[in-house]
């Protein structure tokens, strides 16, 4: 334990060149000694944490930069000189379009994720006054679940459908919860933790059926999984630009032709009187070529990034011992790998990963500042010695190869530094 | 992310101590795999009674693992009765400091220790046992109110948070919140108490106009914060001469301790405020109501 080693840094391996920039270099390994731990090196970044927010791609960076310089015109000016603006942010309406598969006219933009998931939850409701009854899972992301739990103390009965072991819902069971007095059905496309993606075609036609509002919390799967809302059901779906790699700052309300929403923001007439407020012109305008980019990259999501994502999953299965994924392996978004390491806790894990500067999340309660794990893992019944042992590696085009060996080669040793610290394994074991 | 010291990234990246005694004389376990953070101790005295040996095995994060291995070097070389004055606030102090919401990993190695001695007592004259003392107040965290009554006393602490903060009680659930909220009045009894006589002095006399818009003000101002942070709320509903009558909404509407509430927060509070004479009931569910005319 005395020993103590330096790791010198160098450039990535694999197929990213040192002329990349898509990240810093990347710390060695020497041998297997890791009794001490190196440097943290604040150059060397792997970023797995995709699922929290993305790298803005150079391109995306590229289109919206004149609009934070010369460009900076209002579009709703009656001068050329804005005019020409309000093209622009009709050319990325027209490209958020294109990769769900409808209207530009119902494309609304907003903030940011939660600001539509809050405009579809609040503005059904304000719509449809009678109605007093919102059905929804217990997996859904605090800017649904927090939004509709609120709800209930202004007299609304809110029900919350849980998943089973592989997090999946039961739809008979969600089609008995939706009843005469349901204004509104919201339900997650996929899940950010465990990258769960649920049937929503299928969900959106039964709530159609029922004479229900549906909302779809789509964040996490635009851009990952092809959408094509033109031949669903589905009423409202809410997207976020930086889960895409667009900035921060920027999201969209899709709102199919003749679904009635209140506004959630009063003001002025911008986004047809639905969302009052000067747009965000440089992120609408990003997020657009975001979008246009995700659509070109929809394949290599779907193969490449995928091949990545079960390469480290293979990886590590048969590198570590006492550990399992969570969520359905078959339906799954091709980027995300969560994973449970039994005995060990969450936030010991990411921090040793850190010093590698490898960048994950955890499900675990300490991570998150509160004392239990993971609402998603409770609600799938995940034993709570996996659920504080969760790890989620969520990958993106720009991850390689070289860089999911890297953590295959290291986590390991990390698991089993910490399992040497555990009271609950037993020597030998 | 946190905000760890470099102390406590020390220790948690590298260790002191870790492992398990041989032959041990004391022995401590405390915490769960399903409580997030597990902690065993285990020491060896030497012929002269001080302590040779101290080695710990923790399941937990960052601060649970320094807060163990600091703990293992305090006591290596006290007596036992030197190493029963260690507190958690030693540990964190020599951590510089933990992150509030991380205090409860320093608790833990405190009451490790604590356990470990027990062990060795009972071991050796069938002393006091190892096993805790109390009743179990937080049954998520299985917290006892001895251990809450132990933490407020050394921290002075004043709040059902805080509370959660140092020893993970009413972090569940929140069925305790009541619970523990009494065990800091009774701790607190003298501070608490001379707070209130150092408080805005009631007004003599107040018109029924005057009093009403008090009490509101207070429910608003003192009463209904607190409630809101456990996802409850409060409404007035009537007051009749001293009786104020209210409804408790949100998660207060189905909280099993809501009695306590009423009487240690809302009426409390109304009579700190307002008046002594008052007294606070729930509203009858006028479905249920037999009176009702």
């Amino acid at each position: 334990m005395s020993t103590k080693k330096t790791t010198k840094s160098k450039s990535a391996s694999g197929s990213c060149g040192p002329e990349c920039a898509c990240h810093g270099p990347m710390p060695v390994l020497e041998n297997s000694d890791i009794q001490s731990w190196p440097k943290r090196d604040p150059q060397a970044v792997i970023y797995m944490d995709n699922n929290a927010t993305t790298r803005v791609d150079e391109q995306v960076v590229a289109e919206m930069l004149p609009y934070l310089t010369e460009q900076y015109g209002n579009p709703s000016s009656m001068h050329t000189f804005g005019g020409q603006v309000a093209h622009k942010v009709a050319e990325a309406r027209q490209r958020v379009a294109a990769i769900l598969g409808c209207l530009p006219e119902e494309i609304l933009f907003t903030s940011c994720g939660t600001e539509s998931d809050n405009t579809a939850i609040k503005g059904t409701l304000a719509v449809l006054p009678n109605k007093r009854k919102v059905v929804t899972t217990r997996v859904e992301h605090p800017a649904v679940l927090t939004t509709c739990r609120d709800l209930e103390r202004h007299g609304y009965s809110i029900s919350e459908i849980g998943v089973d072991r592989q997090g999946r819902l039961d739809l008979d069971e969600l089609g008995f919860r939706i009843d005469d007095n349901t204004a509104l059905v919201s339900v997650m496309y996929a899940n950010n933790e465990t990258g769960v993606v649920f049937p929503i075609d299928e969900i959106a036609s039964i709530v159609r059926a029922r004479g229900a509002v549906f909302h779809t919390d789509a964040v996490q799967a635009v851009g990952k999984i092809p959408l094509n809302l033109k031949n669903g059901a589905i009423d409202l779906l809410s997207l976020s630009g930086h889960k895409l790699h667009a900035p921060k700052g920027v999201g969209v309300l899709y709102v199919r032709k003749g679904t009635r929403i209140a506004p959630f923001m009063h003001g002025g007439h911008q986004e047809s009187g639905r969302r009052g407020g000067t747009e965000n012109v440089p992120g609408i305008i990003a997020l657009g070529k975001a979008c246009e980019l995700a659509q070109q990259h929809m394949a290599e999501e779907n193969t490449r990034v995928r091949a990545l994502r079960d390469r480290l999953q293979a990886k590590l299965l048969a590198s570590c011992t006492d550990c399992m994924i969570n969520g359905d392996p078959d339906r799954r978004l091709p980027n995300t790998l969560n994973i449970s390491f039994e005995y060990i806790e969450g936030e010991a894990i990411l921090l040793l990963l850190n010093q590698y500067g490898i960048c994950a999340s955890s499900g675990s309660a300490c991570t998150s500042g509160s004392l239990e794990p993971s609402h998603v893992l409770r609600a799938m019944g995940v034993p709570f010695t996996a659920a504080h042992g969760s790890i989620r590696f969520s990958m993106s085009r720009f991850n390689t190869e070289a860089e999911v060996d890297f953590i295959a080669k290291v986590m390991p040793k990390i698991v089993n530094r910490l399992r040497e610290l555990s009271p609950f394994v037993k020597r030998g074991s | 992310m946190w905000d760890y010291t470099d102390k406590v990234m020390d220790h948690f990246l590298n260790p002191r101590n870790v492992g398990s005694v041989d032959n041990p004389d004391g022995v401590g376990e405390v915490g769960s795999l399903a409580c997030g953070d597990a902690l065993t101790l285990s020491f060896k005295l030497d012929a002269s009674g001080r302590i040779a040996d101290a080695r710990f095995k923790t399941f937990g994060c960052a601060s649970a693992v320094a807060s163990s291995s600091v703990l293992t070097e305090l006591i290596r070389g006290k007596t036992l009765d030197e190493a029963r004055q260690v507190t958690n606030q030693d540990i964190a102090r020599v951590l510089g400091g933990l992150p509030e919401q991380k205090m409860h990993c320093s608790v833990m190695g405190q009451e490790a220790l604590e356990a470990a001695m027990a062990d060795y007592y009972s071991k050796r004259k069938g002393g006091p046992s190892a096993e805790k003392k109390g009743n179990i107040v937080c049954t998520c965290f299985g917290v006892t109110d001895d251990e809450i009554r132990k933490v407020v006393r050394e921290n002075g602490l004043s709040t059902v948070e805080q509370v959660t903060n140092y020893c993970k009680a009413g972090g569940g659930c929140g069925g305790c919140h009541g619970r523990i909220l009494e065990l800091i009045t009774e701790v607190q009894g003298e501070a608490v108490q001379a707070r209130a006589a150092a408080a805005p002095k009631r007004p003599a006399k107040l018109t029924n106009i005057q009093k009403i818009q008090l009490i509101q003000q207070t429910i608003n101002e003192q009463i209904r914060p607190a409630l809101r942070a456990d996802g409850g709320d409060i409404e007035l509903i009537d007051i009749d001469g001293n009786k104020v009558i209210v409804a408790f909404r949100g998660m207060c509407a189905q909280c099993k301790v809501s009695e306590f509430t009423m009487k240690d927060v809302v009426e409390a509070r109304l009579r700190e405020y307002v008046s002594e004479e008052l007294t606070v009931e729930a509203e009858k569910n006028p479905d249920s109501s037999e009176h009702k005319s």
